[in-house]
């Protein structure tokens, strides 16, 4: 059993965690509303942007002239997968999780005889797979320095992924973050960014545009080569978003799970005090009592 | 009255503008147009240049916009533009850095990329060129 000293001394660095704990607690909750926010600002853009790009891409639908970034390459031999964490931990299964989710992908690739090339955006996701796939890996791009990660960033990224598709080192790209559901559920998604994957449920509910008649300048063509590398950035730019919220989330419940179990920890550590103090009272009265009697 | 129409111009980080407004003068890729109530369903990149927007309530706003994409529909007009910022509230200098870095950059690139690098130069300097004008 502990002597009282120890146990005064665990209880006090216990306390000093738990206030660490909900003081990070507390920063990440006024972080995600932030993250929300600018989330929410973004929400606009990436909407008539998705709008768009359907619009325009029924069209060109299975044209032969569609450019490489929608159609594709005609093969799928070499995989790019990014992956996109934080920078920082802390704040649960957040960076795991998605790891998991880009290690799994890559084992089924290449087991499937593909290449697989890596990039990473975010040291955290950087660290967890350059065991494995250090040889696959190309390179890490991270924000550590940037207070607030804005388009800019987005746009580098994607620039770098763009720069690498011109130059045919792959054929196909996927995009790893968290998308951002409560606090308590953020869910690991793997979204595949070239081939552009225009889904066709969003032009189904615009069913109004399919009357008009739209007139292009210059051309139907040169519009979606300028939009499919601005789509990327932009989807570049939401993953970022929905990582950012996600992150604050995750952390803001890993710290409120730190803090109700240091609580914990302080109540049980207290009580066995408390008895143990109360021990030594009871042996010190026996003490003196004993001591009496002898007289 | 001229009859208004409803337009938003948004950025990835932001929405810039929006509201009604009576006509909008948009610098298109094949030359400046006027977007106004009852326009034909239109869509066209944009290229760097200051948007002008006449407001319902007679305001003038201007929005100097570094490339884009605008689409007309017969709801209003949408303009999707990376960068923009209110004329007013425009960093010269930092527009001056981002030319200064293009024109570094232009000299690494090479054939087709240059074309169209060199292009987007010449776009952004009459942009600029543009506001200059505006603001003095």
């Amino acid at each position: 059993m502990a002597s009282l000293k120890e146990l005064r001394n665990r209880i006090a660095s216990v306390k000093a965690t738990q206030k660490i704990t909900k003081a990070m607690q507390m920063v990440a909750a006024a972080k995600l509303r932030k993250a929300q926010m600018a989330a929410e600002a973004a929400r606009p853009y990436s909407e008539r942007m998705a709008k768009v790009m359907a619009n325009i891409s029924a069209g060109m639908e299975g044209s032969e002239n569609a450019p490489k970034l929608m159609a594709g390459t005609g093969s799928d031999q070499t995989h790019l997968l990014v992956v996109a964490t934080a920078e920082r931990g802390l704040c649960g299964g957040f960076n795991s999780s998605i790891a998991r989710l880009a290690r799994e992908k890559a084992r089924a690739l290449m087991a499937e005889g593909k290449t697989v090339k890596m990039l990473c955006v975010g040291k955290k996701g950087y660290d967890a797979l350059k065991m494995e796939f250090s040889d696959i890996l190309l390179d890490v791009v991270t924000f550590r320095e940037v207070k607030n990660v804005g388009f800019a960033q987005a746009a580098q990224v994607s620039e770098q992924i763009l720069a690498m598709f011109d130059d045919g080192d792959y054929d196909v790209c996927t995009l790893f973050y968290s998308e951002f559901q409560s606090v308590i559920s953020q869910i690991p998604t793997a979204q595949q960014l070239i081939p552009a994957n225009v889904s066709s449920e969003e032009s189904a509910d615009e069913g109004d545009v399919d009357d008009v008649h739209y007139e292009y300048e210059p051309g139907e063509e040169e519009i979606l080569e300028d939009l499919l590398p601005r789509n990327i950035s932009v989807q570049v730019f939401r993953a970022i978003l929905e990582n950012a919220a996600s992150e604050q989330g995750a952390r803001m419940s890993a710290m409120d799970n730190a803090t109700r179990n240091a609580g914990e920890m302080i109540d049980k550590l207290t009580l066995s005090f408390n008895r143990q103090r109360q021990a030594q009272i009871t042996k010190e009265l026996i003490e003196i009592i004993s001591g009496a009697e002898a007289l | 009255m001229a009859e208004a129409f409803s337009f938003e111009v948004v950025s990835p980080e932001a929405l810039i503008l929006g509201g009604e407004a009576i006509a909008v003068d948009v610098p298109g890729a094949e030359g400046y147009f006027t977007a106004m109530a009852n326009h034909a369903p239109f869509m066209t990149t944009v290229k760097p240049g200051v948007v002008n927007v006449k407001m319902a309530d007679g305001a003038v706003e201007r929005i100097f916009v570094r490339g884009g994409f605008a689409d007309v529909s017969p709801t209003g007009l949408t303009l999707l533009a990376e960068h923009a910022t209110m004329v007013k509230d425009l960093n010269v200098e930092e527009l001056d850095e981002h030319i200064q870095k293009m024109r570094d950059d232009l000299a690494e690139l090479e054939g087709d990329k240059k074309v169209r690098a060199e292009r987007i130069l010449t776009q952004l300097s009459e942009g600029r060129a543009e506001v200059m004008i505006e603001m003095n």
